[in-house]
């Protein structure tokens, strides 16, 4: 009860109240081990039999200072380690990276490079939304959902692993373009999943998306207002399940995203069934963003002319992606040397994951499991 | 001897003959194969469920996993037996036997054929409902004891569950009851012989009666009977992503072992329930269309075929498993196996077309026994199966909607079923 974590609780945690039949309020450690928290996140929630009357999150059981090590590293050796941020969607991290550093030295990814890198980034972010789906179902309590998924996000890491070798963290960019030209039958491959995968996002809601249980599980649960939302900086499918047409790619388009005609979903009710939906709906969307992009991938180079040592002048430079999990962005401040000054990192995560509280706050405790599934946090983000 | 001979060609079960030998010969049986058949449903649930998740599920223990349950009874038995410092010793120690003794004992009654029954209380159904819903007072001392906030939530979880579904479930159960009143002899029954007697004497299973009404009160025992046993989509207590693991998270090595034996334990129970109830129990299907000694000859042979069947299956494994000297023992393992099985139907077969051709009593009356129990067990086994086909597909309910579910709907159509059963029942 004494330690540092607890005495900066919003909870009260010392003085239960008493406030139904007399009956003590309850508070319960949910995690960090535990199965349905996604990694090591501590929600200490308190509860008046199964209602929560608040929740206080302490993160930080994977903190390994990244933002730390990239003062320490050259601008070239950190991009691996972003990979490590939010490791079930690494090629957008490596994407909003490299594009950061490249606004930085004022360089500009050849278009051929743009196309590869958008149809490796939607075809993560169906990885990631798979992933999502998968456990968020499992949480739920659907066990099926989940190795369906999994089925099928293997055929997208067999991509990535033939294009760059690695299946998680790819690493597959450079600042200025990317190293590997695409690999024999890449096309091929693209085209095969483009044809292979709707009718598995039609399975997966055949299972959830009608179903009775599943509705009532979600419908009305978790709901956060767009004013709240706003307010609080979630951003991604969260904030679009509000109501909020808010994408980085038709925003502040990145990449050659201004190239490609898709669709930004939007929800309603901003429940958790209205994210699901969102998400499913961005799966499909992002199938139509790959088909523009293998049907139009022009010819020519994939690097553009950086100097072998990256050297970005003093300035600094904002630049924000729309990663699976909603904006991922990176603050970087250089001093001229080869080492950046300071690297942030604004996680989409982390950010996403303030708003549990009032998500849950008066819903059940099956509720909070549900929410911190909708939110899709990794916790590799948000404790960097 | 002559008290073991004593009982053959009886018609009646030991209990109410009075042989207290062959009764308790019976709970052994009982209990071995209550034992068998958990051990199978171990295999069978890890098998089928993974196969409706694209996986195969165990593969390494014995040719297809086979040795698998054997293996993990190995395991939680030799596991270390943890009993956390702040619970409660003694009740930690006694829930799971309270659960298992709850599970175990409704078994008294359960007639797996005319005479196949430990005994035949005239009060049988009332005996099993009150005994099984005992099994709750295990799951709360056990989330008491544990003294631990998890087990705590789990436990009360599930007291409000199984009290409010058990309402729900009675009352399906007493419109079932109350058909058995229109035996021709005008007399209803709680016996559970008497509740398949009158399905026989009727012609027709009660599910089937008064359509839709028998319909209805079972599937609304069926909807029930999940609840009752804590299994998706109403595993809430046990609710794994919730509550880590329910009311028996604290527990570990063989006391976990008996909860899980005690909850398999339940789920046969309560399906026995219904097929004993709506689906005449240990009749053959369709008594009436297809009536006639030949076809009762036929659907004889059913136990044997089936064992046959099954030994062809492991063959058919045997025949593709990889011909490498590394599979060798399982081949040869399996090959036993199919052998074993492809036997035990070889002489069930033999058994019943010596009843048909030969006039010896004791002959016919076990190979009339056979049949029962056999067409029992099926009808039991596709409600487990049914059991795992829920757990593969349904997300769980929330606690409020579970609560919502038995009182708000299944409790007003049961007892609109009951009462409507009791006019119709008055008219006819």
């Amino acid at each position: 009860m004494n330690d540092r974590t607890d005495a900066l609780s919003n909870l009260d945690l010392e003085t239960p109240e008493k406030p139904y039949l007399d009956s003590n309020e309850l508070i319960i450690n949910m995690g960090p081990q535990h199965p349905a928290t996604h990694g090591v996140l501590r929600v200490i929630l308190k509860l008046d039999g199964e209602k929560v009357l608040g929740t206080e999150c302490v993160i930080g059981y994977l903190h390994r200072g990244v933002e730390k090590i990239a003062e320490n590293r050259t601008y070239t050796m950190f991009n691996p380690y972003v990979d490590r941020m939010d490791y079930v969607a690494a090629v957008s991290n490596g994407l909003g990276y490299c594009q950061a550093v490249e606004k930085l030295l004022n360089v500009e990814a050849p278009p051929r490079a743009n196309y590869i890198r958008v149809i490796l980034t939607e075809l993560n972010r169906i990885a990631s939304h798979q992933l999502w789906l998968g456990t968020h179902a499992l949480d739920i309590g659907a066990m099926t959902p989940l190795f369906y998924t999994f089925r099928d996000r293997e055929e997208i890491l067999k991509i990535f692993e033939k294009y760059c070798g690695a299946r998680l963290t790819t690493h597959a960019f450079r600042i200025g373009g990317c190293q590997y030209e695409t690999y024999a039958g890449f096309e091929k491959d693209v085209k095969n999943f483009l044809a292979f995968f709707p009718p598995k996002i039609d399975e997966y809601e055949e299972l959830l998306t009608g179903n009775r249980i599943w509705i009532e599980r979600t419908k009305n649960v978790g709901v956060i207002s767009a004013k709240d939302a706003i307010a609080f900086g979630v951003t991604g499918p969260v904030l679009r399940a509000s109501g909020v047409k808010w994408d980085i790619r038709k925003a502040q388009p990145y990449a050659n995203y201004a190239d490609f005609d898709f669709e930004i979903p939007i929800g309603q009710n901003g429940d958790t069934y209205d994210r699901y939906i969102v998400r499913m709906i961005e799966m499909r969307q992002s199938l139509r963003i790959i088909e523009q992009a293998i049907n139009g991938i022009p010819e020519g180079p994939i690097m553009a002319k950086v100097p072998k040592v990256i050297k970005p002048p003093v300035g600094e430079i904002y630049h924000s992606i729309e990663a699976p999990k909603g904006e991922l962005g990176y603050f970087i401040v250089s001093d001229g040397s080869t080492q950046p000054y300071r690297v942030r990192v604004r996680p989409p995560s982390f950010v996403n994951l303030q708003a549990l509280d009032i998500m849950v706050r008066g819903m059940l405790v099956a509720d909070v499991v549900a929410v911190i599934g909708t939110l899709d946090i990794v916790l590799g983000e948000v404790d960097r | 001897m002559n008290a073991l001979m004593s009982y053959f060609g009886s018609k009646q079960t030991p209990g109410v003959a009075g042989n207290q030998l062959w009764a308790l010969i019976y709970i052994f049986i009982i209990f071995a194969g209550v034992a068998v058949i958990v051990i199978c449903m171990n295999w069978l649930e890890r098998k089928v469920l993974a196969h409706f998740q694209v996986r195969i599920g165990p593969m390494r223990v014995g040719p297809h996993g086979l040795l698998q349950p054997f293996a993990d009874a190995l395991k939680l038995l030799t596991k270390e037996d943890i009993i956390p410092q702040e619970a409660d010793k003694v009740v930690f120690w006694m829930a799971p036997v309270i659960g298992l003794l709850a599970a175990f004992t409704v078994y008294i009654v359960i007639p797996f054929g005319p005479t196949q029954a430990v005994t035949d209380m005239n009060i049988g159904i009332l005996f099993m409902l009150g005994v099984s819903s005992l099994g709750v007072l295990g799951i709360v001392t056990a989330g008491w004891a544990s003294n631990s906030h998890y087990p705590l939530i789990g436990a009360l979880r599930s007291s409000a569950q199984m009290v409010s579904y058990e309402v729900a479930m009675g009352l399906a159960v007493v419109s079932a009851i109350l058909m058995t009143s229109l035996n021709r002899d005008g007399t209803g029954t709680l016996s559970m012989l008497g509740i398949v007697q009158a399905q026989q004497q009727q012609g027709i299973w009660f599910i089937f009666k008064f359509f839709p009404l028998g319909l209805i009160a079972f599937l609304i025992f069926a909807i029930a009977m999940v609840a009752e046993t804590n299994r998706a989509p109403f595993d809430l207590p046990e609710a794994e992503s919730e509550l880590t693991a329910g009311f028996h998270t604290e527990y570990s090595g063989l006391r976990w072992s008996l909860f899980m034996l005690g909850e398999y334990a339940a789920m046969i129970a309560v399906s026995a329930i219904a097929v004993t109830l709506w689906l005449g129990g240990w009749m053959r299907p369709f008594p009436n269309g297809l009536a006639g000694a030949g076809w009762d000859f036929f659907f004889a042979l059913w136990p044997g075929l089936t064992f046959i069947g099954l030994g062809g299956l492991a063959f058919l494994g045997v025949v593709r498993m990889p011909s490498a000297q590394f599979f060798k023992i399982q081949r040869v393992g399996l090959a036993i196996f199919a052998l074993a099985l492809a036997g035990l139907g070889g002489l069930l077969i033999a058994i019943t077309i010596g009843a048909h051709y030969s006039q010896r009593n004791i002959i016919a009356s076990t190979s009339a026994g056979i049949a029962y129990v056999y067409w029992f067990l099926l009808k039991v086994a596709v409600f487990m199966y049914l059991f795992i086909w829920y757990r593969a597909t349904w997300p769980r309910y929330r606690f409020d909607q579970l609560m919502k579910v038995g009182w708000k709907v299944l409790l007003p159509i049961s007892l609109g079923v009951l009462i409507v059963t009791a006019i119709v029942g008055m008219i006819l």
